[in-house]
């Protein structure tokens, strides 16, 4: 137990300290996880409200496969994008295995469907009597989703924040393709599960702290947009 | 805008964006979050768990950054990953200890060769230290003493576990590691199927666990099942002061452990790896890989490379 104490007020005297350490790492995460995230949401938030606003044959399916998608374990992910980007692997030209952008790109294909899911949903949430007077007043197809889009903006930017939230704390798949490398591709939670397998408690506990802290400011942010 | 327009739209859609992002991504490397920049030059090096977790190369690595002014990226895998990023030219260069899994990767044309003191190998051996079994003070199958052999030992193990598994376990890493293949090593040559009497009698029974993870891992584990293991010695030793686990078995000349690098062929940085191997046989280098950990444990982690022991060239 004394141990245990011993190596939290070791984490709180990092984090205090700003250990250049601990911020590196922190800092990387955030940098990686922050860069996925804008970018699926470039990809998503279109492509979500695309599908909300079209009626097509097989639309119910395409939703439940993408709330399938939700639970994707981070390691299937992580082994997808290792066989294709390994230099031996049909994208290997790139070479881009064992860098940051393989992280980028593994946490994108991860929370893409979360991001999609949450999208659509969003936009559902919106009442319907918004979208049949927005039509009746002869608003074209595209105006209609921009005012749906607007209408459920709070819902939508919290998805957003849960895509964000499900990047940065996932271990396998940057574990997998960044390879834990020391001050290229080690972020808090490949450095959390290395410090504990080293028995080096503290700065594992420091970035998990920090870690519990981005959580908590996403979830305040969260609830303010939800009690909107 | 009904039936198949949306989908064919929305395919076209995430492709061409897929595309333009993954070739932004690529081609700007300020888009690459993190790293540091120290030159135009990159080595990638994927090395066994058991050098890393002692801290060596992140000892060795800033020395060998400002000598020739590369970046020099790190990834700790077991002996088999690591030799298969070699294998697909992710990485540039290996540092392993599985002479077995080395020989393969060689006689498969992987590995490039090096120049060492005007000699051409394509394996090049700079450190060495022994393997050691550890295990519980108590030492249920009583294997200490220093009157067995290695192979005596296991065997030992083997009869007390499968007689009683509760006392009696071993842990085994299990990942293809060069640990693991010498612990293989260790079992054939003490008349056993590995397969067969080990892995699967002995799981069956329930003294023979696996971690399939690295070697610091792997003595946690043992610790936490008060179980012998087979480690080297420099992990251990790093790891002593987390753990009740004594050594029980250091002599015998199967549990000799010889480090080595090899340069890959698939690799990109063919200039750079070389000069890796001239950086670990360099006269100051091994003097520093002798004095490492030194001061902390009373004990040196490594030998300095010995053509007695690790042979020529």
């Amino acid at each position: 137990m004394t141990e245990i104490w011993h190596a939290f007020t070791k984490a709180i005297e990092l984090i205090i300290s700003l250990d250049p350490e601990v911020m590196e790492i922190a800092g990387r995460s955030l940098r990686i996880s922050g860069t996925s995230c804008f970018l699926a949401s470039l990809i998503c938030l279109p492509l979500g409200s695309l599908i909300y606003s079209h009626h097509f044959r097989g639309k119910r399916v395409l939703i439940n496969i993408i709330q399938t998608l939700f639970s994707m374990p981070t390691v299937l992910v992580g082994l997808l994008v290792f066989v294709l980007f390994s230099r031996a692997g049909p994208l290997g030209f790139f070479g881009i295995l064992l860098t940051p952008t393989a992280m980028v790109i593994g946490q994108m294909i991860l929370i893409t469907p979360l991001l999609l899911g949450l999208t659509i949903s969003a936009l559902s949430g919106v009442s319907k009597e918004t979208v049949d007077t927005a039509t009746s007043l002869g608003a074209s197809g595209f105006q209609t989703v921009w005012l749906v889009l607007r209408e459920a903006r709070y819902a939508v930017l919290a998805a957003v924040i849960m895509g964000f939230g499900r990047a940065i704390s996932e271990v396998g798949c940057a574990m997998m393709v960044g390879g834990n490398i020391r001050g290229f591709t080690r972020v808090i939670t490949t450095t959390i599960s290395m410090e504990t397998s080293k028995g080096d408690f503290e700065l594992a506990m420091a970035l998990g702290i920090i870690l519990l802290f981005l959580a908590l400011i996403i979830n305040i942010v969260l609830n303010r947009l939800q009690q909107r | 805008m009904k039936g198949i327009l949306p989908k064919i739209a929305s395919t076209v859609l995430v492709v061409l964006a897929l595309t333009l992002l993954i070739t932004v991504l690529v081609t700007i490397p300020g888009c690459a979050p993190g790293g540091n920049e120290t030159g135009n030059q990159t080595l990638k090096l994927a090395t066994t768990t058991s050098l890393y977790d002692t801290g060596l190369w992140d000892y060795l690595e800033t020395i060998f950054e400002e000598r020739y002014n590369v970046d020099l990226q790190i990834t700790a895998q077991g002996t088999g990953n690591a030799l298969a990023l070699g294998k697909t030219g992710d990485v540039d260069v290996v540092a392993v200890h599985d002479p077995a899994q080395e020989a393969a990767f060689i006689a498969g044309n992987y590995s490039l060769n090096a120049t060492i003191n005007g000699n051409s190998t394509a394996r090049v051996t700079w450190a060495y230290n022994y393997f050691i079994i550890v295990g519980p003070e108590s030492d249920p199958a009583g294997i200490g003493g220093g009157n067995l052999t290695p192979e005596q030992a296991f065997q030992q193990i083997q009869q007390e576990g499968a007689l009683n598994s509760t006392a009696v376990k071993f842990v085994s890493r299990g990942d293809n590691s060069g640990t693991h293949g010498k612990e293989k090593a260790i079992w054939k040559a003490a008349g056993y199927n590995y397969t067969a009497d080990i892995e699967g009698n002995g799981t069956a029974d329930g003294w023979y666990l696996e971690t399939g993870k690295g070697m610091g891992d792997t003595l946690t584990v043992a610790n936490e099942k008060m179980a012998y293991t087979l480690t080297d010695k420099g992990t251990f030793l790093a790891y002593q002061g987390d753990l009740d686990l004594v050594t029980l078995l250091d002599t015998g000349g199967s549990l000799l452990n010889v480090y080595s690098v090899i340069i890959c062929k698939n690799g990109h940085n063919p200039g750079m790896a070389q000069n890796l191997t001239t950086f670990l046989r360099a006269p100051e280098i091994q003097a520093l890989i002798a004095g490492f950990g030194v001061p902390e444990y009373g004990h040196p982690l490594f030998y300095p490379w010995d053509p007695e022991i690790c042979g020529l060239p």
